[in-house]
């Protein structure tokens, strides 16, 4: 199609059109544009201010107790100047597991409910709440699970009720904003017509979803929970009022843990020296495991538009 | 018969999952607002906390809360907008726009404590700055950043082809038509994404806990330090003192969003039913 000239090239592609302008507005046009690009990456300079910054705080932690020790130290101690992140790592993965094992499956249900079932009316009630649901400040959440959640935990599993059931919990509500909304979008980019088909054939409402638009919409919503696990794993305020924040390996639903961001939170209004580079490290990996993310997502998606 | 009643058990499934959802929301709600409700007065409102319990009001976290996120759509909106007009009008698909929508992604998934570590190493400390609203304002702009190009994105795009054509076709430029034509007319919907990224800043504890610092202060200049309300609710619950003042923190913070979202919404409607 050969439609509108001035839109598709850049101003110096397309000087034959643009001769018809005068030189100044030449100039300022470009100018115009330039100034568009250098506020575009912005983007890309916080990307690489951040990772400059923090990383260079963080960088010494792999001469002093050394990379191997950072990583996979077993002790977490600011009184013996021990910064093993081991039992933060299992405390963020087993939370994260947690979070998902609860909140996935409430979310894609949601979802599905959302594209295939609910009415327009219905859906008038169920879509907004599952935004304001993500407008929730973590900070109200973290609360919400100090306050009601945790007594209610303690019964269960004993004790004071902070650890990773407590955190699981509350996570798992604060993804499923993310994971919902992502799934919607999948399963309404599913072409309308294998849906009729379907249904065309004789199966029920749920062989539908369950046989046709799961698998027809599988890779968004694999992307949709990975994207939710990054958020779950990144959750700073909610998991430091409810996990319990000592430093220890897993002992149980009801026993308290820390995760590398709750730790974070808690040391770092006094930590110095080696303990303050320690926790500029931890935030270093958890930036590189939330990039990962992303980027796995990317390579997922790709790999669809491929096939 | 039996895939009937497999149907009827798994539709039951769902609308549970949905249920679930709406009744976590509205218990959510419901315990800030019934909790709350009884600590909002004037003197809540506008008095300053006194003493170890913190007891008396919250005037000067509202407004360091106000304060920054106002300097933080300052600093986030002309940036956060031309960037997303560079990418629907101007970019040509290549390398360079891969790095820009993986630096954007990247950027909107990076947990926020680590935006509030960078914002402390160089804000804080690399630039002397100390602990103040700027400071704060800026590493908040760099999580808002992302949100506001992707919205202001979507706006534009939405914008249909033949307005702009009709421009061209008058003999107008690409800055004409972009600046008179596409943005006024994608206008509602990108307010719509500003508004959204305000309510976002409105509730962030982790990246303001370790720019803005936590001393209780009423801002006046932009180097002034202060404590928002996100971060005063954290130490009342933390600490345990003075649950009330924590329960009205919570509701006040819960008002500012509900109202964000719900005029983002309406903006949202009005503009969809004037469109037809």
């Amino acid at each position: 199609m050969a439609d509108e000239p001035m839109t598709t090239g850049t101003p110096s592609e397309s000087k034959s059109t643009l001769k018809l302008m005068s030189k100044s507005m030449y100039a300022k046009e470009a100018a115009l544009r330039n100034l568009f690009l250098l506020c575009a990456t912005a983007a890309v300079a916080g990307v690489a201010l951040i990772f400059l910054f923090v990383g260079v705080r963080g960088w010494p932690i792999i001469q002093d107790p050394g990379l191997g020790a950072f990583l996979f130290g077993k002790v977490w101690s600011s009184s013996t100047d021990q910064f093993g992140i081991l039992p933060l790592v299992t405390g963020t993965l087993v939370i994260t597991i947690g979070a998902l094992f609860l909140g996935a499956p409430l979310a894609v249900g949601t979802a599905v409910f959302l594209s295939e079932i609910a009415s327009p009316k219905v859906r008038a009630v169920v879509r907004p709440a599952v935004e304001l649901l993500a407008g929730v400040p973590s900070v109200v959440y973290g609360f919400f699970g100090l306050i009601i959640l945790r007594p209610i935990v303690a019964n269960v599993t004993g004790g004071l009720g902070f650890g990773p059931l407590t955190a699981a919990i509350i996570l798992a509500v604060m993804i499923v904003p993310t994971i919902a909304t992502l799934t919607e979008d999948a399963l309404g980019s599913v072409v309308p017509g294998i849906r009729e088909a379907s249904y065309a054939m004789g199966a029920t409402t749920w062989q539908t979803i369950y046989k046709v638009l799961l698998p027809a919409a599988s890779i968004g919503i694999i992307d949709a929970i990975i994207l939710g696990m990054g958020r779950a794993v990144g959750e700073t305020m909610a998991v430091v009022m409810v996990a319990g924040n000592a430093p220890q390996f897993y002992q149980g639903l009801g026993e308290p843990v820390s995760t590398l961001t709750s730790q974070i939170v808690i040391d770092m209004s006094y930590a110095s020296g080696t303990h303050r580079t320690a926790l500029f490290g931890m935030a270093v990996i958890l930036f590189l495991i939330s990039m990962g993310l992303v980027a796995l997502v990317r390579v997922i998606s790709s790999r669809k538009k491929e096939r | 018969m039996n895939k009937r009643i497999a149907n009827r058990l798994a539709l039951s499934v769902l609308w549970l999952c949905a249920g679930t959802t709406v009744a976590v929301l509205g218990a959510v709600i419901i315990y800030v607002f019934v909790n709350g409700i009884g600590q909002l007065s004037p003197e809540f409102i506008f008095t300053w906390p006194q003493g170890v319990n913190a007891e008396g009001g919250i005037w000067p976290t509202i407004v360091s809360t106000l304060y920054v996120t106002g300097l933080a759509m300052l600093i986030v909106t002309p940036i956060g907008v031309l960037a997303a007009v560079f990418l629907a009008e101007y970019a040509v698909q290549g390398r360079l726009v891969r790095i820009i929508r993986f630096a954007a992604d990247s950027l909107a998934s990076v947990p926020s404590i680590i935006m509030g570590l960078f914002g402390l190493a160089l804000f804080v400390e690399t630039m002397h700055i100390g602990f103040s609203m700027i400071s704060a304002a800026l590493a908040l702009s760099f999580l808002m950043l992302p949100i506001v190009m992707r919205t202001t994105e979507e706006a534009i795009r939405a914008v249909p082809k033949y307005i702009r054509w009709g421009s061209y076709g008058l003999g107008a430029s690409k800055w004409q038509t972009v600046s008179r034509i596409v943005i006024p007319a994608a206008m509602p919907r990108i307010l719509t994404g500003l508004i959204l990224a305000t309510g976002r800043a409105v509730g962030e504890t982790a990246v303001v806990i370790f720019t803005m610092g936590q001393a209780i202060n009423l801002p006046i200049s932009p180097l002034d330090s202060g404590r928002p309300m996100t971060v005063h609710l954290y130490m009342l619950a933390m600490e345990g003192i003075n649950l009330p003042a924590a329960y009205g923190t919570a509701l006040l913070l819960m008002i500012m969003i509900l109202f964000f979202n719900l005029t983002a919404r309406w903006l949202l409607r009005r503009n969809r039913r004037m469109q037809g």
